[in-house]
């Protein structure tokens, strides 16, 4: 079976919680106790139906004001699939929780009002699924039972939805439309009669189906988290590089280098958590011990000879930022890619999107949830790659050095 | 890649970053199946080499002694280093109240007993076997959950995490709660230890026991709790699907004495497994309410 993550979001109206306690509630998942917890308060509340959205508002505060306002981790599974949903508000001050949901997703669901349409959050959630780089985009319009199922209502969001593709999408990316009432089940979990002039998939069987893509990018990168000593007489000599491959591969007998020290070597030995293999890839751990005593520690990278990796101490990037003090040239920062970390100094901020209009305008510093452009100087080369070429290499975090915050997120594009 | 072999890797991966971004980390040790996972997953990670870092039990005084024997068993087969932080000890000193009633527990005195011994052995990180599918709000816990110097969550602090870059950075007295099982699921969990074939305590095989029904839920009959006269008392076939605090944990009418039968068992169960904790149940925002105060 299959794991996949989507990303959900969506303004507080939009039923975004009531369709994910929707696919909770058809798919079993939710156990007798706590759909017996969601039928007692919904009557508590009055409501005539069975308010779903209380099976994801997990925190008394949200729960207090309606809404949602953190990214919340919602399990499910189909015989053919296993779902995490990262789900995250769609606010604007919550930009920066959306861009954290999506971080970790194959996919996104972008949900719609069918009365409202497209709005300005619909096009910063599809903003931020662009600058992340999803491949799978579904456009769920929901709320079809407000307006009678009519398919002209549906059609013209879809018009402006494809508009706003061609505009604006990036290439390679998987464009999905699908009308919906998660209140009523309706083209949910099957197909609906009063959505009769829908001849797509309903949405679960959508998400189910969806391609998961894997980092195509072949650079052999392998970060050091830990170096593993035994204290033991028969392992005096055992010294295990242990990390994770971010892209590309490693096997036996590999010439390597280290990163930053630049000093040769080649792999003597593979294991996977004591056990010899002769391979290991992209995602995957592995303990790398190496024919010759080479200095290497935490942070350090092992490269293989189809790394094609930038090491200079300069980037431009694209940044979401995360906390109240701007960014702001001249100000300095812990950058951590993957364990990789260097102090950063700001070069310089040139501008921030208008994510209303979709355009970068000029600016000279970034504020809380703004998305723009700048370069930053390293004190430290790291080994990286831009963003769309290999994102295991590409995106990184800003650490506050006073308050140990992290502060934003960057998205490499020339290095 | 298989699910368990994906889950593997990522928390083999937090568990590699705990040991290269803290100086003195911990894996808190409740004995059960999710710590007993844990633990395996850390013994995987640092081989050939033994952990980098101490198990640490906080001992409510009413635990089944199935746990302990298998958590000594496990410490002197593997040689580790356990550290045992004491409720009674706290309640003897006089730095909690013992709680009165027939619904009395230790469980939630176990908070000032982790904060003592947290600060006592002055622990940057604190490993735990918490899942996120198992309660709402740990539904939002990060995996990395940074606690301030009182040992307190507060939602409002916690780090975004972006993809699979974790931030252990803090101040001198604040600490960090790292949850390396964080997206896994209680049926994996099962499935996992079937896999690794991982010695568990007897208690979560079926077995005969004296239990009482109280709240709709059947209790362990033990020196820890006071069974009411009018209490429905009976001598049946349970099993138990958490290893908790023993007065607070309900256990399940099973007759599953094989792995297989309880995974068959609790992938077609009506309840959740916290259902079977009466902790979570004392209020609605329960679980959270006791995360505030520096629960695990």
């Amino acid at each position: 079976m299959e794991l996949i993550k989507i990303a959900t979001a969506g303004s507080v109206d939009d039923g975004k919680s009531t369709l994910i306690g929707r696919l909770l509630y058809e798919t079993g998942s939710l156990k007798t106790d706590q759909i017996e917890h969601i039928e007692e308060k919904s009557a508590a509340r009055g409501f005539g139906y069975l308010d779903l959205s209380l099976a994801t508002d997990g925190l008394l505060t949200e729960r207090e004001q309606g809404i949602t306002i953190d990214v919340s981790h919602i399990f499910f599974s189909t015989p053919k699939r296993r779902f995490i949903i990262a789900d995250s508000p769609g606010h604007v001050e919550y930009t920066r929780n959306m861009v954290t949901g999506t971080s970790t997703a194959q996919a996104s669901i972008i949900l719609l009002d069918a009365r409202k349409g497209v709005i300005e959050q619909t096009k910063r959630h599809f903003f931020i699924t662009q600058l992340l780089g999803i491949k799978q985009i579904i456009f769920a319009v929901n709320k079809m039972d407000l307006v009678d199922y009519c398919k002209d209502v549906f059609d013209d969001i879809k018009t402006t939805l494809e508009t706003l593709v061609k505009k604006h999408g990036q290439e390679g990316v998987s464009y999905h439309y699908t009308p919906v009432s998660a209140l009523y089940n309706e083209n949910v979990v099957s197909t609906s009669d009063k959505l009769d002039w829908y001849d797509g998939a309903p949405l679960l069987r959508l998400i189910e189906s969806i391609p998961v893509e894997k980092n195509k990018a072949n650079d052999g990168a392998f970060q050091i988290q830990y170096v593993i000593r035994p204290k033991r007489e028969e392992l005096h000599d055992y010294r295990g590089f242990a990390g994770n491959v971010r892209s590309g591969s490693f096997a036996l007998g590999d010439p390597i280098s280290i990163h930053p020290s630049g000093r040769k070597s080649i792999i003597k030995h593979i294991e996977k958590y004591g056990e010899s293999v002769d391979q290991i890839s992209s995602g995957e751990n592995g303990t790398i011990l190496l024919v010759d005593e080479i200095d290497a520690s935490r942070g350090d990278s092992i490269l293989n000879e189809q790394a094609n990796v930038n090491r200079g101490k300069s980037l431009s990037a694209t940044f979401c930022w995360m906390q109240d003090t701007p960014l702001t040239p001249g100000n300095k920062y812990w950058l951590q890619q993957g364990v990789q970390r260097s102090l950063v100094k700001v070069q310089s901020i040139r501008s921030k999107m208008d994510l209303e209009a979709l355009e970068n305008r000029q600016s000279n510093q970034l504020e809380l949830n703004d998305i723009g452009k700048g370069v930053l100087a390293l004190a430290q080369p790291i080994t990286s790659k831009p963003y769309k070429e290999n994102p295991a290499l590409g995106a990184f975090i800003l650490i506050d050095p006073n308050t140990f915050n992290t502060a934003g997120v960057g998205f490499i594009e020339t290095a | 890649m298989s699910i368990l072999k994906q889950l593997e890797e990522e928390s083999i991966y937090i568990i590699r970053e705990v040991a290269g971004q803290f100086n003195n980390p911990c894996l808190l040790f409740s004995g059960g199946k999710d710590s007993i996972t844990l633990l395996h997953l850390a013994q995987k990670a640092f081989a050939p080499a033994t952990i980098p870092f101490p198990l640490v039990h906080i001992d409510t005084g009413h635990n089944f002694p199935e746990t302990i024997e298998l958590r000594d068993k496990l410490v002197a087969e593997h040689g580790l280093r356990l550290i045992v932080g004491s409720v009674q000890d706290d309640i003897d000193a006089g730095n909690v109240v013992e709680e009165k009633g027939r619904h009395a527990s230790r469980n939630s005195l176990q908070t000032t007993t982790l904060l003592n011994t947290i600060e006592k052995h002055k622990f940057d990180a604190c490993m735990g076997g918490a899942r996120r599918d198992e309660e709402k709000a740990r539904a939002k816990e990060r995996v990395f959950s940074v606690r301030d110097d009182f040992g307190q969550w507060n939602e409002k602090l916690q780090r975004p995490e972006l993809f699979d870059m974790l931030n252990g950075m803090i101040h001198n007295g604040e600490n960090v709660r790292v949850f390396p099982i964080s997206n896994w699921t209680e049926l994996d969990v099962w499935h996992y230890i079937r896999q690794e074939n991982l010695e568990i305590p007897s208690i979560y095989y079926a077995h005969e026991r004296e239990v009482f029904k109280r709240d709709n839920q059947w209790m362990p009959v033990s020196d820890y709790v006071s069974v009411e006269e009018t209490d429905e008392r009976k001598l049946t076939s349970v099993r138990f699907r958490t290893v908790g605090d023993m007065s607070c944990t309900a256990a399940v009418l099973s007759k599953a004495t094989e792995l297989d039968n309880i995974i068959n068992e609790i992938g077609g169960s009506n309840f959740s497994e916290r259902g079977a904790r009466m902790d979570d149940k004392r209020s609605e925002g329960a679980m959270e309410e006791r995360k505030k105060v520096g629960y695990f």
